[in-house]
């Protein structure tokens, strides 16, 4: 016999978005119910880069960036847990004149939107990075901009929403849900129905279909970031690198291991899980050794991929549905959703409770996909995923 | 009309397995590819030594000489009916290509079958004093032998829980060392319920009697049923205590020790090609799944040898056999019956002595709950015992992959070769679960560290 709940709030999807939801809505005292097809945090959110970096994102998304900048300071005391975060900076490299064009042209409209970057010359650069193998003409340094240990920032999440009395259902994907009579989503997963009058799509790049089983298009497509790592090395990659172009970026951590990804990795769309691809990994580690030629002796111990949810314009939906009350989204975060998690969190809990929030989230609206082709049709309950 | 195209095969591994797998290829002419890390044939157990440094079969494989002479000359033998490329990795495997390491370089590889002898390690658990310089496992004892033609040290001490034990400590003394203790860590009475069983094959439980005989006659009895092992020494090994069945301690002088506890499946392939895994019970690890000719959960996928579950030498060679028969029954190719009868009937007999053999020496649980929290489970990023531990009471550590994500166990150099089984015991009592339940570290490329300047050439 299936087991039955019923709660204020079901969260679909606990990556850091969800948990970070679910953290702050069991906060303001809801009760809460987190269903996970796998375990918490071992989405996109436990496999990604590391980065916590302002620099470089879409404009409209600069906003939430910084409200979750502030967050990430005080991760640690808040979530009772080390998350290594770190504010190492983040330099953005140009190889060309054209690239440093583009820095100066961010720079300048980013300062509108509040975000301080520093341009530096060439000498700058050199001093900042003497190790730096290639020609650069220039950089831009986000100084606030900086890199955490993704692998325990979920799980710490979903242990704090434990501790506050958050249900937390895992290897438990759902498979349909509605929204049946006037104020109440019925959700189902395997042998758990959950009742509940809110209910927060935060399924990564599930996110799409569970969206079009209330008759809402939002055309997610999956984003594998192809990632490796070396062995553990003299620390000396003091920041975070990138460059214009984003074909690769390169951290390391205290523990010594240089972490750098380039190109994308391969994806399994029936089994929801993604490996990275030899001739990426190749080519990633050609362009990392042009990049920091000290790594010349150095060997990769593992590479890796994850899943996060692609939308067609690089920003996630992040909102109130456009057909349902009491449904709120935020997914497809297109390859840069760990640093603004906690954020988003807050936001939804916002949008849970009174409907609106203080963050300006009208460019993420799920509406602006609204004449996608491909939206399911609103009634009966649809088939989500396996 | 032209002869349709055979098909690539690709044998990776050349050890007993692989090594037959490959003449019944070539003999059927399809010019089998056989990859392999090291430069000269022979897989672990008839690991050759390097070229100038050759010394007799009969100094380092024993009775088990003309095998390892057999084993060896197959290349050669089968010369341009194989394509063999020694010194050469097989890192990762995508869909139906694989990635190789070798001579020139990286290399892509593209299989229409693929036959997998890929062979086993030791099981490592850690013990006091485990990381102490002077420490080897058994099976990089006899490669030291094998391969460098020395021995790890002056005064050995040998410790086991399988049948290499007698073998190793037979090879060690006839190369001159003196073995100063041979201690087996599974019950003496284990090997007498077995022995009905272990009769299936009668030869090889033979040779193991005589190389324990032999061992005998030159005043060195195994002792069975140790109940706790410890190393000393300041900055390397100096003594071994140990502590009988009945509870007595002693202690011996020694300057070196080799010390396993079983073997372990290199099937990191295996999980890169994504075939299914089974838990096998008796030797408490993940498998791949295959079926009595070797067939895995892939149609074009075999496996053979160690690799896929410990079977021994003997088998390996019957398995690499047999799993290149199945390949080329099922591309068509005409196999003799008989053969193919011949084959299972000894495979068969192979089995229950395995299974046997293994109730011999069942896995010496009694060591996991003697890692104190101090010592070090994951030796590539120094996690102890007490941090895995922790990590399952405090911190929803619930199962291996979530295990190394929190606590950076199997992240190092090995990514949890070395460790993970030792670590799932550990997790598992310490969640008071069944060591299955807490499932295996996720294979990623490469299987083996690689040099990142190779992404120049
Ligand atoms: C390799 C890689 C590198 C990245 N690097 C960075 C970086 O450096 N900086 C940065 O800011 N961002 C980075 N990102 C992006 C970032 O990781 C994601 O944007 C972010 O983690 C998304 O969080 P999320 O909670 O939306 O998704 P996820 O963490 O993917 O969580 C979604 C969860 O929903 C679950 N789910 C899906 N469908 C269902 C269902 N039907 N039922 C139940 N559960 C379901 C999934 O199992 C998953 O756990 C990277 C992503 C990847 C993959």
């Amino acid at each position: 016999m299936s087991e039955r709940l019923d709660c204020d709030v079901t969260v679909v999807g606990g990556g850091v978005a969800g948990l970070a939801a679910a953290v702050a809505l069991r906060q303001s005292g809801l009760s809460v119910t987190v269903l996970e097809k796998r375990l918490c945090g071992a989405g996109a959110s436990g496999v990604n880069f590391g980065g916590v970096r302002q620099q470089g994102r879409e404009l409209v998304e600069l906003p939430l960036a910084a409200r979750s900048r502030k967050l990430w300071d005080g991760l640690n005391a808040f979530l009772g847990e080390d998350v290594e975060f770190e504010a190492t900076g983040h330099i953005k490299l140009a190889r060309s004149e054209a690239d440093l064009a583009e820095l100066e042209r961010y720079a300048a409209a980013a300062a509108e939107w509040g975000l301080e970057l520093t341009m530096l010359g060439p000498n700058a650069v050199r001093d900042a990075l003497p190790w730096l193998g290639e020609k650069v003409v220039g950089a831009s340094l986000s100084p606030t901009d900086g890199q955490a240990n993704p692998r325990v920032v979920g799980p710490a999440y979903a242990r704090l929403a434990r501790r506050l009395g958050v249900d937390i259902r895992e290897m438990t994907p759902v498979v349909a849900a509605t929204r049946s009579g006037t104020d109440r989503f019925t959700v189902e997963a395997a042998g758990l129905t959950v009742t509940s009058r809110h209910l927060v799509n935060t399924a990564g790049a599930g996110g799409g279909l569970l969206a079009a089983a209330f008759g809402e298009a939002a055309p997610v497509t999956p984003l594998n970031p192809n990632m490796l790592v070396t062995e553990p090395l003299p620390y000396f990659v003091e920041r975070s690198i990138g460059v214009v172009g984003g074909d690769v970026y390169v951290r390391q951590i205290r523990r010594g291991n240089v972490i750098f990804g380039g190109g994308s990795g391969w994806h399994d769309a029936e089994k929801g899980l993604a490996r990275p691809v030899t001739e990426q990994s190749i080519g990633g580690m050609l362009r990392t050794l042009q990049l920091v030629p000290g790594l010349t002796h150095a060997q990769v111990i593992r590479s890796w991929s994850g899943v996060d949810g692609q939308m067609p314009d690089h920003i996630p939906v992040i909102g109130p549905s456009s057909t349902t009350p009491g449904l709120v989204h935020a997914f497809g975060f297109s390859g840069h959703g760990f640093q603004l998690g906690p954020a988003v969190g807050v936001i939804l809990s916002e949008l849970v409770l009174a409907g609106r929030t203080e963050s300006p989230i009208a460019p993420f609206r799920i509406e602006r996909f609204a004449g996608h082709a491909g939206a399911a049709p609103a009634a009966g309950p649809v088939h989500v995923e396996h | 009309m032209t002869a349709p195209k055979s098909p690539r095969v690709v044998v990776i591994g050349a050890g007993p397995a692989g090594l037959r797998a490959v003449e019944v290829l070539a003999r059927a002419g399809l010019r089998p590819v056989l990859v392999d890390e090291a430069s000269r044939p022979g897989g672990q157990i008839y690991r050759q030594p390097p070229a100038g440094a050759e010394r007799p079969p009969e100094a380092l494989y024993g009775l088990e000489a003309g095998k390892a002479r057999a084993l060896h000359a197959l290349p050669a033998e089968l010369g341009a009916a194989i394509d063999y490329r020694p010194g050469t990795l097989a890192w990762a495997i995508e869909d139906t290509g694989i990635d190789l390491l070798g001579p020139k370089g990286f290399e892509r590889l593209d299989f229409d079958r693929l036959i997998l002898a890929t062979g086993a390690m030791d099981r490592v658990l850690p013990f006091p004093g485990w990381t102490l310089p002077g420490v080897f496992t058994l099976g990089a004892a006899q490669i030291a032998l094998k391969a460098q033609g020395m021995a790890i040290g002056a005064r050995v001490a040998l410790v086991g829980a399988g049948p290499l034990l007698p073998l190793i400590v037979h090879q060690y003394r006839k190369a001159g060392a003196t073995v100063v203790a041979a201690l087996d860590v599974t019950p003496f009475g284990a090997k007498v319920a077995a022995l009905p069983g272990l009769l299936n094959e009668p030869v090889t439980l033979a040779k193991g009697l005589w190389y324990t005989a032999r061992n005998a006659m030159a005043g060195l009895s195994i002792r069975s049923g140790v109940a706790a092992v410890a190393v000393q020494g300041r900055d390397r090994v100096e003594a071994l205590v140990w502590r009988d069945a009945k509870g007595r301690e002693h202690r011996v002088a020694c300057d070196a020790v080799g010390a396993s506890f079983g073997l372990r499946s290199e099937a990191q392939l295996a999980d890169l090609a994504k075939l299914d895994f089974v838990f096998e019970p008796v030797t408490r690890q993940w498998i791949p799944r295959r079926d009595p000719a070797g067939r895995s959960s892939r149609a074009d996928v075999y496996l053979a040898g160690d690799g896929a579950g410990i079977g021994g030498a003997d088998a390996a060679e019957l398995q690499g056999a047999r799993a290149a028969l199945a390949l080329l029954e099922d591309i068509g190719r005409p196999v003799e019956a008989a053969r193919v009868a011949a084959l299972d009937a000894r495979l068969a007999r192979q089995a229950r002595f395995r299974a046997a053999l293994e109730r011999a020496y069942p896995f010496p649980a009694h060591l996991v709950d003697a890692i104190a929290d101090d010592e070090i489970l994951c030796r590539c990023e120094g996690i102890t015992a007490g941090t895995v531990r922790a990590a399952a009471r405090d911190r929803e550590a619930g199962e291996m992959n979530r295990l190394k994500a929190l606590t950076r166990l199997g992240m190092g150099r090995c990514q949890g070769r070395v460790c993970g089984q030792a670590a799932a015991e550990v997790l598992a009592r310490a969640l008071d679960r069944d060591v299955a339940t807490v499932g295996r570290l996720r294979g990623n490329p490469p299987v083996k560290p690689i040099p990142i300047r190779e992404a120049l050439t």
